[in-house]
């Protein structure tokens, strides 16, 4: 697997960005932190788009992109980058716009029709960006980084300015995308929902600093991690979708073998999902309760206890091979007398796991 | 018409034509390199582009005269290299409407460029675009009209020129002789006649041609080709 080594400095008006990591490159990597914790700042380095300290090393797999002075100029790097705001040619068309990085650093082994029919744009072609939706918009921004064939995808935020519905469809392209071709991308975003939906492994920011990074799943089931005592930490579990209950308009999920029910999904049987569990919708009790509204009850292991306040502590459940956050009061910890090793149930209320896909009905 | 007048007309058409080529060849690298700096380097540059258009051309046209002269740096490297001299020629015609119509090419054509995002450039070098090849495929189509307005502007200022040409081009019929000095000429000899022919004329041409580039469509988006 090819790495992304990063060893740099850059100054802007409101911080330095320092950092010294290596990202490695397969599927999607999140870049996940606050406004102002350089993301983007991060990105435009990488891409070359900044000029970077002279101590400054960027190595992608083994070529040397920016390394004791000289730089690999952005048109050379073959990069694919969506940004913010689209930033489509205004006096070119759509078709026009997607062809223009295939006619200069395309390789010829994408077909453009395909990639077209991936992001259903067929009906877009003749037409000028002024005439497209802020959602169509990006769609062809995607899919004009996508034909120029680029080694690595750099995505700045790519749905912030769109609205529900156009979300979703543009997820879903960037998800087609990963899925069909395998290019490495790297994803800024804030919004931990998006991230939970997309990426492999997240890279946290802060403040021009990596906080910490991982591989999502096993990096949000953590306790000792900044994520973890953010007031909407959440894990995130991996199921299969294993029946529909249309009568209730449910969907279980299995998630090593535990059943968990959420709002009805369109989505097949047998199809891999993830689940969001805030931490502060997750309680825990001893026996399991009888007579509760709770659909979802479920055996865990408790692995581990973090007293985070005065008031709060946080739990590590263990379900099956992976992981769940139960934030509680330290009053109900105490007196519970909970002992790390324990075998406990979970209740999680429903709701909490309509977040999945974050835009349900 | 007579055959002064043709002559003037062509002389003029040839001066305003070669002038307008070449301010565009200088204007543009010009135009650019002003709308991507700031600073006191580029501020003086702009002071130098744009002082033809407070400075009277009789100013301009008396230091250009003085350094035209066969006895000057410019004069005799002039004269050792075409072999001609330099002051009351179609050259020095030539290098005098480039200074003093340069600020109608440049200050169009760097508004122009200053108004190209650089957000649209970063985005293209994303997309394997050369610096080049930005300037080719994103900065000049996005300023399309913004040449037309600067090489008509150009090419106008040029015909209604009048005192740089009479001190530097000396009034000889087919070689500096140009339509605003023929005018001069006419009204001098009381041939109210041609004078009216000519004035006339020019003033047809001018409105004609401001006509024409005010109703070109100022859209530069894809579909409007100019």
């Amino acid at each position: 697997m090819t790495e992304l080594a990063l060893a740099m400095r850059c100054d802007t008006q409101d911080f330095t960005l320092s950092l010294n990591c290596g990202i490695p490159l397969n599927g999607i990597c999140a870049i996940y932190g606050p406004s102002g914790s350089g993301k983007t700042t991060l990105l435009e380095s990488i891409a070359g788009l900044r000029s970077l300290d002279e101590t400054s090393h960027i190595r992608f797999g083994n070529i040397d992109w920016h390394n004791a002075g000289y730089s690999v100029p952005v048109w050379q790097r073959r990069i694919g980058f969506v940004f913010q705001d689209a930033r489509l040619f205004p006096h070119l068309s759509v078709v026009q716009n997607l062809l223009f990085g295939a006619h200069r650093t395309g390789r010829g082994e994408l077909n453009p029709d395909q990639v077209i029919d991936w992001l259903g744009l067929e009906d877009l072609l003749h037409r000028g960006p002024n005439e497209l939706s802020a959602g169509q918009k990006q769609r062809v921004a995607i899919g004009r980084a996508v034909l120029s064939e680029p080694q690595l995808m750099l995505l700045d935020e790519p749905l912030a300015n769109l609205d529900t519905a156009a979300r979703t469809d543009c997820l879903q392209a960037i998800r087609s995308v990963q899925e069909k071709l395998a290019t490495p991308m790297l994803y800024v975003s804030h919004d931990i929902e998006e991230i939970c939906q997309l990426a492999e492994h997240v890279v946290v920011l802060e403040q021009g600093a990596v906080r910490e990074q991982g591989p999502l799943i096993e990096l949000f089931g953590r306790l000792d991690t900044g994520v973890a005592h953010e007031e909407h930490a959440a894990a995130v579990a991996q199921g299969q979708i294993s029946k529909h209950d249309e009568a209730y308009g449910l969907t279980a999920i299995d998630v090593d073998g535990h059943t968990l029910w959420v709002n009805h999904l369109v989505s097949r049987v047998g199809e891999s999902r993830r689940i969001r569990i805030p931490a502060r919708d997750v309680s825990v009790c001893r026996e399991r309760p009888a007579g509760t509204s709770i659909l979802n009850i479920l055996p865990v292991e408790l692995v581990e206890i973090e007293h985070t306040s005065s008031a709060r502590v946080l739990l590590r459940l263990r379900l099956g091979q992976q992981y769940l956050l139960a934030r509680i009061t330290r009053k109900s910890a105490i007196e519970l007398q909970l002992q790390t090793g324990e075998q406990l149930f979970a209740q999680i209320k429903s709701a909490a796991l309509l977040s999945d896909t974050g835009k349900t009905p | 018409m007579s055959e002064t007048i043709l002559n003037a007309i062509w002389l003029t058409v040839a001066l305003a034509g070669t002038t307008t080529i070449i301010l565009l060849l200088i204007g543009t690298p010009v135009a650019w390199w002003l709308s991507r700096r700031q600073g006191t380097v580029s501020a003086v540059v702009e002071t130098i582009v744009a002082l033809p258009l407070i400075l009277p051309p009789t100013v301009l046209g008396f230091y250009l005269l003085i350094a035209f002269a066969p006895d000057t740096l410019l004069g005799r490297a002039w004269q050792q290299l075409t072999g001609e001299r330099l002051a009351f020629s179609f050259s020095a015609l030539v290098i005098g409407s480039v200074i003093y119509s340069l600020p109608f090419v440049v200050q169009p054509l760097q508004q122009a460029f200053s108004r190209v995002p650089a957000s649209l450039l970063q985005a293209s070098a994303t997309l394997g675009a050369t610096p080049l090849d930005q300037f080719r495929c994103i900065v000049l189509p996005l300023s399309r009209r913004s040449f037309l307005v600067a090489a008509t502007l150009g090419f106008a200022h040029t015909v209604g020129e009048f005192g740089v040409v009479l001190m530097i081009g000396g009034n000889i019929p087919g070689e500096t002789q140009v339509l605003s000095i023929a005018l001069f000429d006419y009204v001098e000899s009381l041939r109210f006649h041609e004078a009216h022919q000519l004035a006339a004329g020019l003033v047809v041409f001018s409105m004609l041609t401001l006509f024409l580039l005010y109703r070109s469509n100022p859209e530069a988006s894809w579909r409007v080709k100019l």
